[in-house]
């Protein structure tokens, strides 16, 4: 592990945080032109944040510690995702206390907060969007870790350097039937994971179609502002993320130079703004399913990803 | 050990290895905190004399389960167990539901009795001997039509034990209507010996067993997994969610050990040895949250006299110390990060991963399945621990019994605070465990010599192939985290009005009414309509409008009744059919003593014409 290592995933975290905002303004400016509206700007997100977190801390009447945590824990478990994976280098000093399966668990653990504190306010809403969130988070499990599994095979390991690595070091294994069946998996459990169309609408307040922000309603000032800043977070580090499992060029090495790991940031800048304006034009043109119809959407990506991990059985070159 | 006067003609026979010692541990560690907790649940429910002095020969007969060193000790000390924990769940007996889960607990492990008792009859006819040791010196030498029958018979009868499918049915009936601290003494140590004696007698004596054994463990446990905790999120009772939780994680601890053993039988023992060890960390982990979940809920029941989750609520505010332990405990059930099962679910994801990719078509297609069937789990097991959690203790009550809850009196917090604690150690520092499991290890002739690989330290790292995670660093990365968010949460904190409580948005209503909460049914209700075809759930809905205006509507009536879809398809028709059986048999009971005489004598005659 080296210091530039360290820097690197420093980076990762600041970036992260800094960016995240910008991602959720491009993608609503993205819209908003190919809407025919003029859109907020790009840093319109920044300007809520600054606004929000100088309002005043109001806790509603007969919540508890969990709904004041809550926002904390899922803002705190993205950023330590963010610096996890490899999105500038590959040498994340964290990368060998978790791995893709850890990663995974941290992403639910962040969900799982935000639910209790959907519960915890005791209102129709809350629970509503928490009883979605999780019945959603449920059946997009098994289809991530299949994922998981099927992109484990070419670098035997699910440690997320090892997986970067092997396709940064054998770029053909991407065009296998294995690689491309767990893309569209991942691309679409990502989708419901990060709360975009068609699977819930992020920009609706209308009471039968929320899910995420319903289970938010009762957050205001400050503590909106953490739970918005962690869900653009939350959508930056899944786009990087599965930039990088698929399209890891440009990613610093383990060991890197000043010159590598500026390079891996520039990549990394670009691949996250490339995904989400397709992301954000692809939304333009569909519209959001009925919330009973998600589950044929998920059992769908799931089948694919049997299908990526039995490819990998059958097609892969056995390299033991 | 041996001591011959007890029994007669064969005597008893203990024989400790680490493999009985791991049970012995486990079950001695849930009867501390159980016994702590039961030192004020005693005085509150005013347990008669009778429960508690079962309660100690209860937990006497599981510490001599794993201890026993022949067939005869081992089926004496099972029926012991069977027998104590029967009249333990009937301390209750005045409650109708008491007593139809008695009868069916009491038909039920006697079945699976039957069952082990012809299987351990059989091998140790075979094996040339009553004690293990005589039994393991001969195992190569029986025909494999032996092998198969035991490894049958055990299956059945150690997994019914176990709770696993189809001879589950017992558990979510038995567990809920005990007493807490026995349902916690069962669903946490109890069913573990349905485990040890899978182990003991189909992986070690008769181990390492063909491909198709490993296969039909994964399968019994797949199915177990997946059906537990599916009747464990639509759950709304308490105590029946924790008690579908147990089939749910012993069906994962099967499937592990099916893939030790299939593993092993394909030719990579390294896997199979993280597949063992994810099987025995899942088994002790289960143990310790399994406890502190059922203690936790027997404060709740003692407190509040409810199970319930559609009358609970708002315990966070009333019984704050019992809610942060029920927490902690539904953390280690769900498998997420920080809680006491994400280690061992970690280790079978990886075991089941890493199978070896030699264009076996039998691994190909059980491994991605398996991986599928325990992720499917964890994601429903998370949504079940979210609702038991956050609809029966967050929010504000449900009913006047809730809402009068006060916290449980001390003892009770420290039989929970032992348990507590021991998830803890699972959850960041299962590098304390080492040592013990390797000695397990080392004992399984499935995965035998292959143990010392298997490093489990700060950093627990996989023998043989690339892979690691380190609980307690991601421990304290994960607070170090938060609190960094909870710094930026800080940020323009000079220019914000002092802070302040207001009350709940209520739609423009007045006031929100505890009514207009999500309730555990509703809460689950997605989940049921997306697995409709598997629970089959019986729904009615009834509306009645006004005389005046059939636009107008007077009420709505919503009932659901959750049945167990297995229960009804199975267990119905056997119930029947032995019921007319009964009827035929019954035409020879005539009263008569000259018939019935007549009856000894001729089926003496068939026995010496049989035997001859």
């Amino acid at each position: 592990m080296s210091a530039l290592a360290v820097v690197a995933a420093a980076m990762q975290v600041v970036g992260v945080l800094a960016g995240a905002p910008f991602v959720v303004g491009g993608m609503r400016q993205v819209r908003a032109r190919l809407e025919g509206r003029a859109g907020g700007g790009i840093g319109q997100p920044w300007r809520d944040l600054r606004k929000q977190l100088r309002k005043q801390q109001i806790t509603p009447l007969g919540t508890t510690v969990v709904f004041a945590l809550a926002p904390a824990v899922v803002a705190g478990s993205t950023l330590l995702i963010a610096a996890i994976v490899p999105l500038v280098a590959l040498g994340s000093p964290l990368d060998s206390v978790a791995d893709l399966f850890g990663v995974v668990g941290l992403l639910f653990l962040g969900t799982v907060a935000l639910t209790l504190a959907g519960l915890d306010t005791g209102t129709a809403f809350g629970g509503m969007g928490s009883s979605r969130e999780i019945t959603i988070a449920a059946l997009v499990e098994p289809t991530i870790l299949l994922a998981v599994f099927a992109l484990s095979v070419p670098g035997q390991s699910a440690n997320l350097a090892a997986i970067v690595s092997a396709t940064v070091d054998n770029p053909g294994q991407l065009v296998s039937p294995g690689s491309l069946l767990a893309f569209v998996a991942l691309a679409i459990v990502i989708t419901a994971e990060a709360g975009r169309l068609p699977v819930d609408n992020p920009s609706t307040h209308l009471e039968l179609t929320m899910i995420h922000e319903a289970m938010v309603l009762e957050y205001a000032g400050p503590k909106l502002a953490l739970v918005e800043w962690a869900s653009g977070m939350r959508l930056t580090v899944l786009l990087a993320l599965v930039a990088n499992l698929f399209m890891p060029w440009g990613i610093a090495g383990a060991d890197p130079s000043v010159l590598a790991v500026l390079i891996g940031l520039a990549a990394i800048t670009v691949k996250v703004v490339v995904l989400a304006g397709v992301l954000a034009a692809g939304e333009v043109f569909i519209a959001k399913l009925r919330l009973f119809r998600v589950p044929e959407l998920l059992a769908g990506s799931f089948l694919l990803a049997l299908l990526a991990v039995t490819a990998s059985y059958f097609f892969a070159n056995p390299t033991t | 050990m041996r001591i011959d006067w007890v029994l007669p003609l064969v005597g008893v026979r203990f024989d400790l290895d680490p493999l009985g010692g791991v049970f012995i541990a486990a079950t001695g560690a849930v009867a501390i905190a159980v016994g702590i907790h039961s030192v004020s649940y005693a005085k509150r429910e005013r347990w008669a004399q009778f429960p508690l002095f079962m309660l100690p020969l209860f937990v006497a007969a599981m510490l001599l389960v794993p201890a026993a060193g022949s067939v005869t000790t081992l089926l004496v000390a099972w029926e012991l167990m069977a027998a104590t924990s029967l009249v333990l769940v009937l301390s209750e007996h005045r409650r109708d539901a008491v007593r139809s889960a008695g009868v069916f607990y009491a038909v039920m492990t006697q079945l699976g009795f039957v069952a082990i008792l012809v299987a351990l009859v059989v091998l140790s006819a075979a094996g040339g001997g009553d004690a293990f040791t005589t039994i393991a010196a001969h195992a190569d030498s029986l025909t494999p039509g032996t092998r198969n029958a035991v490894f049958l018979l055990t299956v059945l009868g150690f997994g019914s034990k176990a709770g696993l499918l189809p001879l589950h049915a017992w558990l979510p009936k038995a567990h809920p209507e005990a007493p807490s601290p026995v349902s916690a003494l069962m669903s946490a140590a109890m069913v573990n010996m349905g485990i040890y004696g899978i182990i003991r007698i189909d992986l070690q004596l008769l181990g390492p067993g063909p491909h198709w054994w490993g296969l039909t463990l994964m399968i019994f446990g797949a199915v177990s997994a997946v059906f537990g905790v599916l009747q464990a999120s639509v759950a709304t009772d308490l105590k029946q969610l924790l008690a579908y939780s147990t089939t749910e994680n012993m069906g994962l601890i099967t499937l592990a050990l099916g893939a030790a053993s299939l593993l092993s039988s394909s030719g990579a023992p390294t896997v199979a040895v993280i597949a063992m060890t994810a099987a025995f960390l899942h088994l002790l982990a289960h143990a310790a949250f399994k406890t502190l979940g059922f203690l936790a809920a027997g404060s709740v029941l003692a407190a509040t006299g409810l199970r319930d989750l559609d009358k609970l609520g708002g315990l966070a505010r009333r019984m704050p110390v019992t809610t942060v332990m029920f927490g902690i405990a539904a953390l280690g059930a769900s498998g997420l990060p920080l809680g006491a099962g994400f280690v061992s679910e970690w280790l079978l994801l990886q075991s089941l991963i890493h199978s070896p990719h030699d264009g076996d078509t039998l691994l190909a297609l059980a491994m991605p399945l398996s991986v599928g069937a325990v992720a499917l789990t964890t994601g429903l097991g998370i949504a079940a621990m979210v609702k038991a959690f956050g609809v029966g203790f967050l929010a504000r009550p449900r009913s006047a019994a809730a809402e009068a809850a006060t916290e449980a009196p001390v003892s009770m917090l420290a039989g929970m605070g032992l348990a507590a604690t021991a998830c803890m150690v699972f959850a960041v520092a299962p590098v304390l465990l080492a040592p013990a499991l390797k000695q397990v290890l080392a004992v399984l002739p499935t995965v035998g010599g292959e143990a010392a690989a298997l490093q489990i330290g700060t950093v627990l790292r996989l023998p043989g192939v690339a892979g690691s995670i380190s609980p307690g660093l991601l421990a304290v990365a994960m607070a170090i985290s938060v609190l960094l968010a909870l710094g930026l949460a800080r940020w323009g904190v000079r220019h914000r009005p002092a802070a302040a409580a207001a009350p709940l948005w209520a739609c423009g209503a007045d006031a929100l009414s505890p009514r207009m909460q999500y309730t555990a049914t509703s809460f689950a209700e997605p989940l049921q309509r997306v697995f409709d075809d598997i629970l089959r759930p019986d729904t009615n809905v009834e509306v009645t409008h006004f005389a005046e205006s059939q636009y107008l509507v007077e009420k709505v009536t919503y009932r659901t009744l959750m049945a167990d879809p297995v229960e009804q398809r199975f267990y119905t028709p056997a119930v029947r059919a032995v019921t007319i059986w009964a009827q035929l048999v019954r035409r020879a009971h005539t009263g008569s003593v000259h018939l019935y005489l007549a009856y000894g004598a001729f089926g003496l005659f068939i026995v010496l014409l049989v035997a001859r």
